[in-house]
């Protein structure tokens, strides 16, 4: 999505959030069909564009355009990094650093409003009655989307596999000062075991669902506010 | 197993040492009260007495002593237990604690000389809770909430009133209750008035120890806050109608009595944040007088409370607002220790009355005289109650959830109704009737002790595990597996993450504006000089680093034996050998062997045989998840923002925050430098050299024209003052970031603070910049990757495209060798250690 066609777009919805039909295909003739798809995934449920009535608010998307905006202190039309690391909070995330690369792949420097929301969009809940589509693509708030999320930040190299090193600079990251290194290592070494399948001294990212099994993904990495 | 028994006989002793002591005073009273009339009309003194037994003189303050300590002695009988707390509320024990004194002194005189009076509540008891609730308020999450308190606070507690009030006068015409001396319609809507609200004393009592999350929390305390203030109107306008006689009530005095409903409550908010106001700037002026600095905080606040009272307005919001406003000025205007005591007292208080006001709920139902049974009357108010409770919250709720950011679910919906707790505040109002006026005081008064009992006693011990019912759906349980514990915590960190990104609290332009009106002018009005600078968050956390740092240096030193190494980098080694394997064998051995030698140690014990039947792996699995559980980061959301009234402070997360927060500066230190500098970095650096001067000149102009920099306070706009500040903590971090790599060097990472801890970054040799390779000369790199940016809105000061002229100055120089005739020799050489 172009930012200004969104800006028009956002201030429109301003006054009044909800969405009247044509609104709804204004919108989606501004939008590619690609970044279309994007954006109703990070809506709500209940406006799904394949119903007729949709008069659903699209208050999320106004809310993190809005947020959007906050973050970009000079107007530029994208954020950099400097923007998310101005985030008091994530100063004090022992993970902000790696989130915030997390926002910025592929060695790019700026994200546009498109991106934010698409990475943003995987921590929807997960709909707790999906409709069957046979060819449906796979959701982007699905549980293995969420855990690619997550295990992109263990996997600094991109090779796949999460290797001891890899996983060790985590739990640096995570623990407190007072854990010796010794300790770190035994910690790590006993991660890597219990995930292990193959023997490879390394977690893939196979590994990685299977040791998570048993955990409420689709719970634990979901914000209500989106909804 | 005999260790228990003798904890048990432990607490069984003091318990009865205890009542020992209640029944004693009692006795004592009692003797006295006798002689004492045997004196009144008995023969003049017979000559100078050495020792007069005075007790009449010393009677009632006696007496309240005597409870006060009784209470906190109960209090910490309860606590040895930790059992006991957790099954019942502390509430309940000293509710219950209460009517078994109340039984004992009953029993000793037949009269009730003891029971809570109005006066004795709402002056001297109810302020300083209502004060350290408001004090200690998280204010982001309660005025992003507002919105929804306020809601729930007076739409649902007029609800309540009415409802209540209205479906009892119904019940009452058809005849169930039988013959009650009421005037109509007005009492019961006075007695609906008087249980609607939900009692902030009794909800922190209970909530405290469930731990529900923090807007969910901060909903029901919040409403529980500022609805004493409307169900306190709401009394007064029944009252007076009642006063006036139910038919003679008109139409303008239904008018009257809703617009005095908000003067009241509006006035009431008014004086507290011109109370506020008041103390915030008194607080910037009181320097000099330090010790007595703590106590204008609390007397003004009273004041506020008195006014309020005094204006028939509403003293408990007044006092609310005094503390909500004062907290940011307050804070940043006191000197450590006042703050400190400020915060100690206000527990203090708080929790002592808290202690004494259950007590007195228990000790105040024992006597005959004020009770009254209808049994209708008592279940319908009570089924009433909590039904519409019930509806209440779900209507509301159901019209909040169209407006709200973060949808109120199911599970907060079913809390909330079940947390609605009434409490002393009742007790105070049922108290205070007029027995001319209400005819049936003591029917409403025992349906009152009833209601707070039921609510109190069986919802408080019950809503624990409600909680943890509702929200384990799937109790499986299961020891969760390292790796499980481990991503689990890291999802946690990526979703606090997350939910910051997406900035999910709050109203943020509303916020921002208010926060630039506060910075502008409020905040300059209302702190002090040096408070305003100590303000910058960044600031004060490097500042606290330094000086951790240099105690811990200090500390060191002094386990060295002497200050020696800090002169003789050289000589660190030599001494290092003793310091290190001291520390080996506390704590650093790896976790296998300590297990191994534990388990082989204690194998005498009951304890290691159990421990045997276990493989060893077992036990070091245990091990590392205790050594996780404690160490791991929380995440912010679990441990921020908790209003606590018995945890003063929570210096664990100060620290972990700071920890994290140096570790992210690190890092983002050395990224910056290794991608900005790594190549071209000593051409750059020349020619920055070069241009120092200068630059330097740029800098100092940039200061005085107040440029980005954040130092506009005298102390710092001096114009060679950043330059020491900065060399001083160069020096200093610099030796630690020696000893640091020395350490690492020997594997000794025993010291427990952070700059010890070499960062990985420095460890892998690939990563090592070449700067901070060279051990010989001064790497004064290190420096920057100790030291902290100067503000958090600065960051961006690491970034390439923000470099301003100053921060390159000081970055640069930093990595520079020091040559002899550089401007930086003009420092003592005492500040360079």
């Amino acid at each position: 999505m172009e930012t200004d066609q969104c800006t028009l777009y956002y201030k429109s919805k301003t006054v009044n959030s909800a969405l009247s039909r044509t609104e709804w295909i204004q919108l989606k003739e501004v939008l590619s069909f690609h970044d279309w798809k994007l954006v109703t995934l990070a809506l709500p449920k209940s406006c799904h564009l394949s119903s007729h009535q949709i008069t659903v608010s699209s208050s999320h998307i106004c809310r993190l355009y809005d947020r959007f905006h906050a973050l970009d202190k000079d107007d530029k039309g994208s954020l950099n990094r400097s923007d998310f690391q101005n985030i008091s909070e994530l100063a004090v995330n022992p993970l902000g650093d790696r989130i915030i690369n997390a926002f910025f792949p592929d060695g790019m420097d700026l994200i546009d409003f498109n991106s934010f929301v698409r990475i943003l969009a995987r921590f929807r809940p997960v709909d707790q009655n999906p409709k069957k589509e046979p060819n449906a693509p796979e959701p982007i708030n699905s549980r293995v989307n969420k855990l690619k999320f997550a295990f992109q930040l263990y996997d600094q190299d991109k090779d796949g596999k999460i290797s001891k090193s890899e996983l060790l600079q985590v739990l640096r990251m995570m623990v407190g000062v007072q854990v010796t290194e010794e300790q770190l290592e035994s910690i790590t070494d006993r991660t890597i075991q219990e995930a292990d399948l193959d023997g490879d001294d390394a977690i893939s990212f196979e590994e990685f669902k299977k040791s998570l099994d048993k955990v409420d993904i689709e719970h634990k990495m979901s914000i209500r506010f989106l909804r | 197993m005999e260790m228990q028994c003798k904890k048990l006989k432990e607490r069984v002793s003091l318990l009865v040492v205890v009542l020992l002591l209640c029944s004693s005073t009692k006795a004592e009273n009692k003797i006295n009260a006798t002689t004492d009339t045997g004196d009144g009309g008995g023969a003049p003194p017979s000559g100078y007495k050495i020792v007069t037994f005075n007790w009449q003189h010393v009677k009632n303050p006696y007496i309240i002593s005597v409870w006060i300590m009784v209470a906190s002695i109960a209090k910490m009988v309860f606590h040895m237990s930790s059992k006991l707390t957790t099954i019942i509320p502390e509430s309940a024990l000293l509710i219950f604690l209460g009517l078994l004194l109340g039984g004992v002194v009953w029993a000793a005189d037949h009269v009730a000389s003891y029971t809570m009076k109005p006066t004795l509540f709402f002056f001297y008891l109810l302020p300083q809770i209502v004060l350290d609730a408001g004090y200690f308020m998280p204010n982001r999450l309660f005025f992003g909430n507002l919105g929804a308190i306020l809601t729930y606070a007076v739409i649902g507690t007029v609800w309540n009133a009415a409802a209540v009030g209205l479906s009892l006068y119904g019940v009452y015409l058809t005849g169930l209750m039988g013959d009650l001396n009421v005037d109509g319609m007005l009492d019961f809507l006075l007695f609906g008035s008087l249980l609607a609200a939900v009692d902030p004393v009794a909800v922190i009592a209970v909530f405290e120890e469930v731990h529900v999350n923090d807007v969910l929390f901060i909903i029901v305390f919040g409403e529980s806050l500022l609805n004493d203030g409307v169900t306190v109107v709401l009394y007064n306008v029944f009252d007076s109608f009642i006063a006036i006689g139910g038919v003679n009530v008109t139409g303008v005095d239904c008018v009257k009595g809703v617009v005095s409903f908000f003067v009241v409550a509006l006035g009431g908010t008014l004086i507290g944040i011109i109370f506020a106001f008041l103390l915030s700037y008194i607080s910037r002026f009181t320097k000099r007088v330090q010790i007595i600095e703590p106590g204008f905080v609390f007397i003004i606040s009273y004041l506020a409370y008195l006014t309020a009272e005094m204006l028939s307005l509403s003293s408990i919001l007044a006092i609310t607002f005094t503390g909500v406003c004062c907290q940011k000025y307050v804070r940043a205007n006191l000197s450590e220790g006042s703050a400190t005591t400020v915060r100690y007292m206000m527990k203090l208080l708080a929790s002592g009355s808290e202690t004494i006001i259950f007590m007195m709920l228990g000790i105040s139902a024992v006597d005959v005289s004020i009770w009254e049974w209808n049994t209708a009357f008592i279940l319908l108010t009570l089924l009433f109650i909590a039904v519409y409770r019930v509806i209440g919250v779900v209507t509301l709720t159901w019209i909040l959830n169209r407006y709200r950011v973060v949808p109120l679910g199911f599970i907060d919906q079913v809390v909330m109704s079940y947390g609605g707790l009434r409490g002393a505040v009742a007790y105070g109002l049922v108290a205070l009737l007029d027995e001319n006026r209400v005819k049936e005081k003591k029917l409403f008064f025992s349906t009152t002790v009833i209601v707070i009992y039921f609510t109190v006693v069986l919802q408080g011990c019950t809503t624990k595990s409600l909680v943890t019912w509702l929200k384990v759906k799937r109790s499986e349980h299961r020891d969760p597996l390292i790796s499980e514990k481990l991503h689990g915590r890291a999802f946690d960190h990526i979703l606090s993450a997350i939910e910051d990104i997406s900035g999910q609290i709050g109203h943020h332009y509303i916020r921002d504006k208010w926060e630039n009106f506060d910075k502008k002018y409020i905040s300059k009005l209302l702190m002090r000089k040096s408070a305003l600078k100590s303000k910058d968050q960044i600031l004060d956390v490097f500042h606290n680093l330094n000086i951790k740092d240099a105690i811990t240096y200090i500390a060191e030193g002094e386990r060295r034996g002497s200050l020696a190494f800090i002169k003789t980098p050289s000589a660190l080694q030599l001494v290092n050998v003793n310091f290190n394997s001291n520390k080996q064998s506390e704590v650093e051995a790896p976790t296998s062997s300590v297990l191994r030698e534990d388990a082989s140690a204690i194998c005498l014990d009951m304890q290691a045989v159990e421990l045997r039947r276990k493989s060893l792996r077992d036990c070091e699995d245990v091990y590392t998840h205790h050594l996780l559980q404690q160490y791991l980061y929380k995440p912010k959301k679990q441990q921020k923002y908790k209003y606590s009234r018995h945890e003063v402070t929570s210096n664990e997360d100060d620290a972990q925050e700071k920890e994290i927060f140096e570790k992210t500066m690190k890092r983002r230190l050395a990224s910056f430098k290794s991608t900005k500098h790594g190549v071209s970095q000593s051409k750059k650096l020349a020619k920055h050299y070069k241009k120092d001067p200068s630059q330097k000149k740029r800098s100092d102009e940039m200061l005085s024209n107040g440029g980005q920099l954040v130092f506009h306070d005298p102390e710092f706009s001096d114009p060679e003052d950043p330059c020491e500040f900065d060399v001083i903590s160069n020096g200093g971090s610099n030796f630690i970031s020696n000893v640091a790599r020395q350490a690492l060097a020997d594997t000794c990472n025993g010291i427990d603070n952070l700059v010890f801890i070499p960062e990985e970054e420095t460890v892998t040799s690939q990563a090592l910049p070449p700067w901070a390779t060279n051990n010989d000369t001064v790497a004064l790199s290190q420096r920057a990757q100790v030291q902290m940016p100067w503000s958090p809105n600065n960051f961006r000061r690491l970034m390439p495209l923000r470099l301003s002229s100053r921060s390159t100055d000081s970055f640069l120089l930093a990595d520079i060798p020091v040559p002899e005739e550089h401007p930086l020799s003009f420092l003592p050489e005492g500040t360079a250690l």
